[in-house]
């Protein structure tokens, strides 16, 4: 038995705020408990989209300059996890041969993920906007929104927003807009397997250079960029960039979507400022219902912080380096007291094994021999010098891939056992403890890799 | 100009002739995959490299040529 977070919200989520700085929530203001904010309430809450006039072309080149600008100066950062400067991008993206394409992407392979499922389910119009902008900028002609196939509330909503789309004022002015269902394996939202499968591929990564911003899509300059973070610039264009910095820190401006899970009253998906504390955010949800171990930042290419550590533990980049932890695409996960730590993480190393895409040779085997190495140590089954076998395996595994999986994986499991360095011991010397054979906490979803996933694209 | 070693690890099927015939610049792990040093190739081994890249039976060692020190090479980001 897992114990997975809510699928959705169940309630207006609560925001947080610094004292004196101005208001939360951004994104998620007028979030309805039930169903999609409709165009209408998205526009009467957010005004007009403010749109360059198409078809006068020099205006058109002038407007995409002054957004470009405009993202660049409110110093946003990529939110699917890499926290890469987002108009850094984009400019890359606008500079390349040939019509550029946009895709928004909400695949969210992550497991203990929510917020994009619930941008796109609950707040499709301002995803929608945020693409919009985001294909003026770099002289895109088409908007490919990418849901997760297994988040179907998401996939209904973000379909009734294209359609409402469809028969409004501005539609004319609109790139065209699509909508496809991406299968929801661990790596499908990797860029690389996503132009691969959105060009009829398997999502699987593929060999790079070149990558997607030079030649993507039909080898069109293609710009992916997570949904949060097009949610993001839907606002940037309309308040500009000193309001967006008014919230954040200077090198991780701005607000940003968090999911909470673990044993706390309300977990969910709330808007917190960079450099939030982590105990405002576990406040704002409820406070905790068991005694915290650890937390995990950062998803499963992330880090854990332990015990004392987390008090004064704060949400941004600056305060988690030191952790050697991040953000990544902005999960918060809260292991208890009454969990193992080893147990769950040889749970969760067999899992990340199961999601390399079996195409390169040093992650297939690499992350397969660290899970059994792992699952030894849990069973008190490891050889001696077990501690130099998992070493000499985690740097045989890393930066040899394709893609960036067997990276975050091997980053996960090392800091799992430097965080849990007691518990590894006691486990490699008296075998498996009385919280071994509890249910895990962490969520593990029976997700196989699709080899030929149902894919369902909306034309407009 | 700078050449360096560079696999494509996706094509890679660890047939091993890569490292028979560039010793100098790869050895095989326990599973019998590369492992590269990818530092630039000194002028004699320049040729070797190519060599060892055409012996490759699914063409998965690659040579390439330094474009520009600003180039650099670029990874797959993160997945999400």
């Amino acid at each position: 038995m897992m114990n997975p977070p809510p699928s959705t919200l169940t309630e207006a989520p609560p925001t947080i705020s610094r004292q004196g700085a101005p208001a939360l929530p951004r994104l998620l203001a007028g979030i309805q408990a039930h169903g999609a904010m409709t165009l209408d309430e998205h526009l009467a809450l957010h005004g007009p989209l403010p749109l360059g006039s198409r078809g006068r072309r020099r205006h058109t080149s002038e407007h995409a300059a002054i957004l470009l600008e405009e993202i660049e100066r409110s110093g946003l950062l990529g939110r699917g996890g890499a926290a890469f400067p987002t108009a850094i991008k984009m400019r890359a993206v606008a500079a390349g041969r040939g019509r550029a394409i946009v895709v928004a992407n909400g695949a969210e392979g992550e497991p203990a993920s929510l917020k994009d499922r619930t941008l796109l389910e609950m707040l499709p119009h301002l995803v929608i906007d945020g693409g919009i902008m985001a294909a003026e900028a770099v002289g895109a002609d088409e908007l490919i929104v990418c849901a997760c196939e297994s988040a179907g509330a998401s996939v209904e909503s973000m379909e009734r927003a294209i359609e409402e789309r469809s028969r409004s004022a501005s539609a004319a002015q609109s790139p065209k807009l699509h909508l496809t269902t991406v299968p929801g394996h661990y790596v499908a939202g990797q860029e690389s397997a996503l132009v691969n499968y959105l060009g009829g591929g398997e999502a699987k990564p593929t060999f790079t250079p070149p990558m997607p911003f030079e030649q993507g899509l039909a080898r069109r300059p293609t710009l992916i960029n997570n949904v949060e973070t097009l949610a993001h610039i839907a606002l940037i264009a309309r308040h500009g960039a000193p309001w967006f910095r008014q919230l954040g820190t200077p090198t991780q401006p701005g607000s940003t979507l968090v999911t909470l899970s673990g044993p706390v009253a309300h977990p969910g998906v709330y808007e917190i400022e960079h450099g939030a504390s982590l105990s405002s955010l576990i406040d704002a949800g409820g406070g905790t219902t068991a005694r915290i171990r650890a937390a995990l930042l950062g998803g499963y290419a992330g880090a854990w912080i332990g015990g004392e550590r987390l008090r004064g533990v704060a949400l941004s980049k600056e305060h988690l380096a030191p952790h050697g932890a991040s953000l990544g695409a902005g999960v918060v996960l809260l292991l208890s007291e009454d969990a193992c730590p080893v147990a769950e993480t040889a749970r969760v190393g067999r899992w990340l094994a199961g999601q390399s895409t079996h195409q390169c040779g040093p992650c297939v085997h690499g992350l397969d021999a660290l899970a059994s190495a792992i699952e030894e140590v849990a069973g008190g089954t490891a050889q001696p010098r077990a501690s130099e076998r998992i070493e000499r395996l985690a740097s045989l595994t890393t930066r040899r891939g394709a893609c960036a999986h067997p990276d975050g994986a091997v980053k996960l499991l090392l800091s799992a056992l430097e965080t849990f360095e007691s518990e590894f011991s006691d486990h490699a010397r008296h075998g498996p403890c009385d919280a071994c054979s509890r249910p895990s906490e962490l969520p593990l979803p029976a997700r196989p890799i699709a080899e030929e996933a149902s894919r369902r694209t909306l034309l407009r | 100009m700078s050449h360096r070693v560079r696999i494509n690890p996706i094509k890679c099927e660890a047939h091993g002739m890569c490292a028979e015939l560039l010793p100098e610049r790869i050895t095989l792990d326990e599973w019998g995959y590369p492992l590269l040093d990818e530092t630039p190739l000194h002028g004699s081994q320049v040729e070797h490299a190519i060599r060892a890249a055409r012996a490759c039976p699914t063409f998965a060692l690659l040579v390439e040529r330094e474009r520009s020190a600003r180039s650099g090479r670029a990874r797959a980001p993160v997945p999400g």
